[in-house]
């Protein structure tokens, strides 16, 4: 291996520029996904509450509106593991061979 | 079952209450003791020197995210308006991912003891710390006083004590908590607390469900027949689509904004415990709304509306109720102190919050400009934490017996649009610069504050309360006597009356309800109107503070802070120089 860079020199390192650039579109798109998630939740009891007053089976007294709910709780919890598996697979790897570049 | 009235315990002194809580109190203040003697650094004091693991952390964020009002409010809310409860419920939890994804990694390796150090990180120390620390007070202040009378009101409502009592006894515990052992003390307080919680609502949940042997369906099955199908589909909370988005802003980016949550990120090692700490978290919060809505759904079927609503009529002793029915005494005795600790710890984490931006960035960063000794810091904020405890106890007591609700509105809103907006910008946006942050985080604070006032939830139904009440008593004044009438005539209409006849009453039915109509219409025209028209302000507040954040750094550019962000994204990314 060459000599080790400085630091002003890892800010111009093209992997340091792709570590940044990846971590924000993962974070955005995730962000994204959980808007859509929330907020399409909000939206169907703002504009269509027939749809989640339906009964989820014939005969039964749930309605399709509690499952609902209680996914996008669930889910919103996977997508934070969603993130943690990227972040330890990919991420962490990421940066320790940009610190290893850098000497420490 | 709800036709047998049980003669309830609730609001008398109940001796296993008070021995669960005093064992509770006797550990914690031990434990207190024992991290007073391992607090000695500013390190130590904020941060809890950086030992607390992720799975510790995660439990420690869920004890100072779950308040009393999420626990008793939330079941309540369930168990009298049913499934619009649980829409609530979902709204208090989506906010933890966005602090995963955006928040918590840059928080921690930019930051070291509140999030001022990270928005200050490039810009200029000064004003920003004066502008941050203000909205960390405000949303500590206005949340203290929200979770003070909630004190204050269970406490009384549980135990049978004094409004004053109670809060005193409260604000005492916390004080003591914060001052000796700082942030040890209080994530130990805020984990013991999370694990007795949840144990406790799970023990609840199981018992609930061993009733319906153990199936959700008929659960709800048993409900919908004692409070028909709509108990089971969205109903009034949600009326206007606007409303709906701008409360779901609120509370998801407000979440991302409490000062006392994004402190405790300062208290793990590094980031990759950070991220695991929300990871947990999440889990437990989420966790621990579904336990909550059961809870809800439960009591409704098994103690019955006309119970819950006859003990309090905000439904806020459901959850109670139902541990009495199910558990006995013990175990009702064992859940209000859990309750009472569960309000112990939120407001320990609170004043700590508002101790350190008082100390950290009023005393520190603005008045001695950076320079204090780690003893002086810590000595200021130990008088601050006793300053904001006496506060929190003197409005608790002063706001006695006031409708406190919009209060947790404000403070959500505040915190997303005064702290989120700049602390997202600073971590995200190279062309930030000190005059957008300092006018973002005012704009938010102003907006957010004004126009709350100006809502339906203060202007009219706090401000304008006896005007209400005046219309209120005018309009039934018109109709009570018109449905009188309705109501004689209707009497008239013996079986066996001919066709003509019956038709002859229905049209003086319909007379008397024309001739109230216009009457009602025009008492009703003197009902006051809010100026702003929603009941959660966070959609404008947050645009504003956005808005004007990026109009005052692009209008006025500053080349050295744009020069700093590519140190300071090193640090962010990969955390060189990152605090240890």
């Amino acid at each position: 291996m060459s000599s080790k860079k400085t630091a002003r020199e890892i800010i111009e390192d093209p992997d340091f520029k792709a570590l940044v650039s990846k971590k924000n579109t993962f974070s955005i798109i995730l962000t994204i996904l959980e808007l859509v998630l929330y907020f399409g939740f909000v939206g169907l009891i703002a504009y269509n509450k027939p749809f989640l007053a339906q009964k989820l089976s014939a005969g039964g007294a749930t309605t399709i509106g509690i499952p609902i709910a209680v996914m996008t709780i669930m889910i919103s919890w996977v997508l934070t593991a969603v993130y943690i598996f990227w972040a330890n697979a990919s991420y962490d790897n990421d940066v320790k061979k940009l610190k290893d570049k850098m000497g420490g | 079952m709800p036709t047998t009235a049980p003669q309830t315990m609730i609001g008398q002194a109940n001796p296993t209450a008070i021995m669960f809580f005093v064992a509770f109190v006797i550990s914690t203040l031990l434990i207190t003791w024992w991290a007073a003697k391992r607090t000695r650094t500013t390190k130590d004091f904020y941060a809890a020197g950086r030992s607390v693991t992720g799975f510790q952390n995660g439990l420690a964020l869920a004890g100072d995210y779950m308040s009393a009002a999420s626990f008793l409010g939330i079941a309540g809310l369930v168990s009298t308006k049913g499934y619009d409860g649980l829409i609530y419920s979902v709204g208090w939890l989506v906010g933890w991912p966005i602090i995963m994804f955006l928040i918590s990694e840059p928080l921690r390796n930019l930051g070291k003891y509140t999030f001022a150090d990270v928005v200050s990180y490039r810009l200029n120390q000064r004003p920003i710390r004066a502008a941050a620390a203000a909205g960390s007070l405000v949303v500590v202040i206005t949340y203290l006083i929200a979770q003070m009378v909630g004190a204050g009101t269970l406490i009384k409502l549980m135990f049978g004590l004094p409004f004053e009592i109670a809060i005193g006894v409260t604000g005492t515990l916390m004080i003591s908590y914060v001052l000796f052992g700082g942030m040890i003390a209080t994530t130990w307080v805020q984990i013991i607390k999370a694990a007795l919680l949840l144990g406790g609502a799970t023990i609840l949940v199981l018992l609930t469900l061993n009733k319906f042997s153990f199936s959700y369906g008929d659960l709800f099955g048993q409900a919908e027949k004692l409070y028909t199908n709509k108990f089971l589909e969205p109903g009034g909370l949600v009326t206007s689509p606007v409303d709906a988005f701008s409360l779901g802003l609120a509370l998801m980016f407000g979440t991302a904004g409490l000062p006392h949550i994004l402190m405790r990120f300062f208290t793990v090692p590094d980031v990759k415990e950070a991220r695991k700490s929300v990871f947990y978290a999440t889990g437990f919060i989420g966790y621990f709304y579904i336990l909550t809505v059961t809870i809800g759904f439960g009591a409704a079927v098994l103690v019955g509306q006309k119970i819950i609503m006859g003990i309090d009529k905000g439904g806020n002793m459901a959850g109670p109720l139902l541990a009495e029915a199910l558990g006995g005494n013990l175990f009702l005795g064992f859940l209000s102190a859990v309750a009472f600790a569960t309000i112990l710890a939120v407001v320990s984490g609170l004043t700590l919050a508002g101790a350190s931006a008082f100390s950290h960035d009023l005393f520190v960063g603005v008045i001695r400009r950076g320079q204090a000794s780690e003893k002086e810091e810590v000595k200021v904020a130990k008088i601050a934490t006793v300053g904001l405890g006496i506060t929190a106890i003197l409005l608790g007591i002063l706001f006695k017996g006031q409708n406190v609700a919009f209060l947790v509105g404000l403070t959500f809103a505040i915190a997303a649009s005064a702290n989120f907006p700049a602390l997202l910008m600073s971590i995200m946006w190279k062309k930030f610069t000190t005059a957008g942050a300092v006018l973002s985080i005012y704009s938010g604070l102003i907006v957010a504050t004004v126009l709350l006032i100006l809502s339906p939830t203060v202007w009219v139904d706090i401000v304008h309360k006896s005007d209400v009440q005046a219309v209120e008593k005018a309009v039934k004044a018109i109709e009570e006597p018109m449905k009188a009438k309705v109501a004689d005539l209707e009497k008239q209409k013996a079986p066996g009356l001919d066709a003509a006849k019956i038709a002859e009453i229905d049209a003086s039915i319909a007379a008397e309800k024309k001739a109230a109509e216009p009457m009602v219409k025009e008492a009703r025209s003197k009902m006051p109107q809010a100026i702003f028209p929603l009941k959660n302000p966070g959609i404008y507040s947050m645009a504003a503070a956005f808005l004007i954040g990026i109009l005052a750094s692009l209008l006025a550019p500053d080349k050295e802070a744009e020069k700093k962000f590519e140190g300071e994204k090193l640090r962010e990314y990969i955390g060189v120089g990152a605090e240890e």
